[in-house]
């Protein structure tokens, strides 16, 4: 199997001090699932935004789909799909706009993008609702929308970053049987974090475990269950990290924006 | 490649264009100032103005009033930037493989179209309080207005790719479009001191140039080609730092 993302030892800093990513090395089979598990601060999202372009590495080398972000930063953002932590739609425009307005940005051919478009809203469910405003959507179906926005152009790898924080179990379920059926159907490539230890035990062919920057296990859940010596990926997780997985529901980001998202509705113009 | 750069500028500008039909309430409450100015000042102050020796007040300031509404709209138009960040749709921009440049211009470029489209809605009130302008004048002031719109969306992008959050907003308002908008000869003739700082800005040119074109009066000394010519040379600086600082944003 080709590698679809390949890290070495690479190390991010913030201000100079503030060591967020420490050393990490890893890499990811094309066409497979990989999960990156840790508690919030461990350094999944700067990871991700490492691998892809938004920010450099201090030091360390990286190569996804064989480009290295840092130089050929355009090749590598047409090979990725990427559904981010915090919501990234546009709310003021409807869902097929938003489709619309990625397919542009991403050179999609002019005639063939309502044909895309309508094949991936119907994937998630969402083509009956393509001219309502995102603003009415619920978290649920806006994530749905931001897969099949982040596959719209054909991506070998999706990137999720924590795609299933702050949704009902039924629609976790949901969301994770798209992303299977991709991965199985079409060959993609996934990458996901998240700090729900179920979801790496069904979704995730290998997974790697992050703490404090540091990546501490890389291998199947399965196994890491088994050299642990423990009975389930939490208590290999707490054996190997000595603490439990802080599952935060709500993040500071996400604190912020309802507070935003109140003044908006005071402020806005 | 050349078309898809074009493609994308267009794509980013119907986003703006979109967004700005879509909130009515955006459109109608942002013309509440400039009305208010027309009718308050216009009426207020137009016998003293009068009596001063000014001539038709209504004349001198509805030029004035239509590039408030312009100035007001591009700003804000610039600092949507912020917004984009603070709920997440900057990214996916910022992460598609296409330049910065082309992102930033086409926003720019839609910002400062729903810009003007507010300042050719100040423009038609006005006829309503008594401004007449020399008709056939107006497309060469629709392209001063654009040059407002242009100069200051691409300052307010600039501006708000360098804040993180709305807490500086008032700064702005209050330390660079406030004055901006006093020191243009907007509301007053440009005489001493006031005349001398107004030179330093670009607002200035613009008011001049639309009020050379709609009533044929313009108090600065190298007229419309001078006007015409520093809205150009500050529209190239500020989209090009604009987009330099637009760039450089870490998300
Ligand atoms: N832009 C930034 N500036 C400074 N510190 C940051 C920045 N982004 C992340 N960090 C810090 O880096 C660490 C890792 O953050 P992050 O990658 O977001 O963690 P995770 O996604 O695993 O929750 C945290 O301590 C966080 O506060
Ligand atoms: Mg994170």
């Amino acid at each position: 199997m080709p590698t679809a993302i390949s890290v070495k030892n690479i190390t991010k800093k913030f201000n100079h001090t503030l060591v967020a990513v420490d050393g990490i090395s890893f890499e990811v089979e094309a066409g497979s699932t990989f999960a990156f598990l840790g508690p919030n601060g461990a350094g999944k999202t700067t990871t991700i935004k490492m691998l892809t372009t938004l920010i450099s590495p201090t030091s360390g080398s990286i190569t996804v789909n064989g480009f290295d972000p840092t130089k050929d930063a355009k090749k590598v953002r047409k090979s990725f799909g990427i559904v981010f932590q915090d919501p990234s739609l546009d709310d003021e425009l409807t869902a097929y706009e938003n489709m619309f307005f990625h397919a542009g940005l991403y050179g999609v051919p002019r005639k063939d993008t309502p044909a895309k478009i309508k094949e991936m809203l119907g994937f998630v469910e969402l083509w009956d609702r393509k001219d309502d405003l995102v603003k009415k959507f619920s978290g649920g179906m806006k994530r749905r929308l931001e897969i099949a926005r982040g596959l719209l152009h054909t991506p070998a790898i999706l990137f999720l970053d924590e795609p299933t924080v702050g949704l009902d179990p039924q629609t976790r379920n949901h969301i994770w049987e798209y992303i299977k059926k991709l991965n199985k159907e079409r060959g993609l490539t996934v990458f996901f974090t998240t700090h729900y230890m179920d979801e790496v035990e069904r979704i995730a062919d290998r997974v790697a475990i992050i703490d404090n920057g540091k990546i501490i296990a890389n291998d199947t859940a399965a196994n890491i269950i088994a050299n642990s010596g423990t009975k389930s990926l939490e208590e290999a997780f707490i054996k190997m990290t000595g603490h439990i997985i802080r599952v935060d529901e709500a993040t500071a980001a996400d604190a912020f924006r309802k507070m935003a998202a109140m003044h908006q509705g005071k402020n806005r113009r | 490649m050349k078309s898809n750069f074009l493609y994308v500028i267009y794509i980013l500008w119907l986003r703006q264009i979109k967004r700005y039909f879509r909130s009515r309430a955006r459109m109608v409450g942002s013309l509440g100032q400039p009305i208010l100015f027309l009718v308050a000042l216009g009426y207020g102050l137009g016998p003293t103005f009068a009596k001063a020796g000014g001539g038709n007040y209504i004349q001198f300031l509805a030029p004035g009033v239509i590039a408030m509404g312009i100035l007001f709209t591009a700003v804000f138009s610039g600092i949507e930037v912020i917004w984009d960040r603070q709920f997440g749709f900057l990214k996916e921009t910022l992460v598609a493989p296409v330049s910065r440049f082309s992102v930033m211009l086409g926003r720019t470029l839609g910002g400062a179209t729903v810009a003007l489209l507010q300042g050719v809605i100040v423009l038609c009130i006005s006829l309503f309080v008594g401004f007449h302008p020399v008709f056939v004048s107006i497309p060469l002031a629709i392209l001063f207005m654009f040059g407002i719109a242009i100069v200051f969306t691409a300052l307010g992008t600039g501006i708000a790719s360098v804040l993180e959050d709305m807490q500086g907003f008032q700064l702005i308002m209050n330390f660079v479009v406030m004055p901006t908008f006093f020191l243009s000869g907007a509301l007053f003739p440009l005489e001493g001191v006031i005349g001398f700082i107004a030179r330093f800005n670009p607002l200035t040119y613009g008011i001049d140039g639309i009020r050379a074109t709609l009533i044929g009066v313009s108090t600065m000394p190298g007229g419309l080609w001078l006007d015409g010519g520093v809205l150009i040379a500050i529209s190239a600086i500020f989209l090009a730092t604009g987009a330099w600082l637009f760039s450089r944003i870490q998300v």
